[in-house]
């Protein structure tokens, strides 16, 4: 026994080289190189995941809950009933000022006018090659007033990015990541537990709204990252633990980054640091929905030229066709010639089956192509399929 | 299982593996319950093929949990000559009975000899709590 890496759910850049093998130690996951243990933060609510049995591991900078009975149950509590992650090291950043919306629609892939107060809207940031500093959700709590969510990994780099474009505008841009605990409520049943158990009606898909929750201000986002419907509580960090309590006693599921992680790779959206990156425009990734590129955003111009000439890769979902688990870093080969590298790979636990997400030759992109999966020697049979990988039966 | 368990008739490798000995030259090998507990709920095991040769201290199979991977290692050398074949089907019973139903592989032996570079069950124990 010797390898243990959780290679999907560490951002790329704490991956020291390829990625080799791990020694096996008392907490194996703490070991892989490049990570220091040293300067990890912990969210408000790490002693209730220490006392619940979670697995911890290193992930972006915090120590995180990777799983507490097992991803599987923690995944099927989400598709079927209602899971809770705690994702409080995602970072907040505020846009506020005359001058908000035109600095978001210059920084930002989509139609930001287009969001009405209590609105939301996924967006990249892209730099001037068009490549994607971060994916992130855009809500707007007022008439100038904008509240970013962005990955924990990227937080500070959005910070100094969004800060040097801000300067060319009437707005302030705001670190306000430690006003906020961070709650991801998922599942059919979230709804209707929240509103039980929290006393308060969330907002509508896509929507966000204020609430008071634990008798403080919060935000309630008709938001999520795994394809079910739920809401997102952006909640005062002194009250994250009582909350977490009453959702515990509500029957909600206490779920890890690992069932985040295959949650979100059957519905096929994206992660940071593994799908996208700044080597990789939107259009490549799936995302031109996301992109108005009249609207003059910072990279519009590679953006839009990506689109109108097309792209020599594509990110497409697949699944194993037989035996084998495909995983990060997996070469594709096609009639014996290498068309692609997966990004995200996984054991699927709702199908059941090896699934993943590849950048591959765009000849090779399409649904229903067969290719074939280096799985660490070993070739396994794979067709590119379309989006997403999972639908719930209706 | 839920518990720790290490159980005394069992020779153990330092890489978390296990040996239990059949007869002068036969031997069943598997994974620890510590081994298990770190990996997760186990979904995939890719076994060798029956007539393939192990090599002690090196990697016969892997283990796959939802999102790690773990060689396993071969705490003797030899021949292995049958393979956990309900493991195909059922991965989970190297959570759930790794000593048991849970075992990955037969091997006759190549140096029964080998067996004396390993750990019983308290010598493991003391290693895991030093870890």
């Amino acid at each position: 026994m010797a390898v243990a890496s959780w290679v999907a759910l560490l951002p790329r850049k704490t991956l020291a080289g390829p990625t080799g093998p791990a020694r096996f130690a008392r907490h194996a996951f703490n070991t892989l190189p490049g990570v220091s243990t040293a300067q990890l933060q912990r969210t408000p609510l790490y002693q209730r995941h220490e006392e619940l049995g979670a697995k911890i591991i290193p992930f972006a900078g915090w120590e995180m809950p990777v799983a507490y009975e097992g991803i599987r149950e923690e995944h099927s509590a989400v598709r079927t009933h209602a899971g809770m992650f705690d994702v409080s090291h995602m970072g907040e950043v505020e846009v506020e000022g005359p001058g908000a919306l035109a600095f978001l629609q210059r920084v930002l892939s989509n139609d930001v006018a287009a969001i009405d107060p209590g609105g939301a809207q996924y967006s990249c940031l892209c730099n001037e090659e068009g490549g994607v500093l971060d994916d992130l959700f855009a809500y707007r709590l007022g008439s100038d007033r904008y509240l970013l969510v962005t990955n924990s990994a990227n937080h500070e780099a959005d910070l100094a990015w969004l800060g040097r474009w801000s300067r060319e505008f009437d707005v302030s841009v705001r670190n306000v990541a430690d006003r906020y605990a961070m709650l991801a409520v998922q599942g059919p049943h979230a709804r209707e537990i929240i509103a039980r158990a929290l006393g308060i009606e969330p907002a509508a898909r896509m929507r966000v709204a204020a609430a008071r929750i634990g008798g403080r201000p919060a935000l309630a986002c008709g938001t999520g990252y795994t394809g079910e419907d739920g809401v997102e509580l952006l909640i005062d960090p002194d009250i994250a633990t009582a909350i977490w309590a009453e959702l515990l006693d509500a029957g909600v599921v206490p779920c890890g980054l690992g069932a985040r992680d295959t949650l979100r790779l059957e519905v096929c959206f994206p992660l940071h640091g593994n799908d996208l990156g700044p080597d990789r425009n939107p259009i490549e990734a799936g995302l031109g929905w996301c992109c108005r590129e009249e609207a003059g955003f910072v990279g519009a111009e590679a953006v839009a030229r990506a689109r109108t000439e097309g792209t020599p890769e594509r990110l497409a979902p697949f699944r194993i066709e037989g035996p084998g688990i495909p995983r990060q870093g997996n070469q594709v080969l096609a009639d014996e010639e290498p068309v692609g590298v997966v990004t995200s790979g996984s054991f699927s636990p709702s199908l059941e089956v090896g699934i993943g997400m590849a950048y591959l030759r765009s000849d090779f992109a399409e649904p229903g192509t067969g290719v074939e999966i280096n799985v660490r020697g070993k070739r396994r049979a794979a067709r590119v399929a379309s989006k997403p990988l999972y639908e719930k039966e209706r | 299982m839920a518990e720790a368990n290490y159980p005394d008739d069992l020779l153990y490798h330092d890489q978390h593996d296990w040996a239990r000995l059949e007869g002068d030259d036969h031997a069943v090998f598997g994974i620890t319950w510590y081994a298990q507990d770190s990996l997760g709920e186990v979904v995939f095991y890719d076994p060798p093929e029956v007539g393939a040769t192990v090599d002690k201290d090196s990697s016969y199979a892997e283990v796959e949990s939802v999102k790690a991977v773990s060689d396993v290692i071969a705490p003797m050398s030899g021949e292995v000559i049958e393979v956990n074949d309900a493991l195909t089907d059922t991965p989970e019973k190297i959570n759930e009975d790794p000593y048991g139903g849970g075992w990955l592989i037969k091997v006759k032996l190549a140096q029964p000899s080998e067996a004396e570079a390993l750990h019983d069950a308290a010598e493991y124990r003391k290693l895991l709590e030093n870890d």
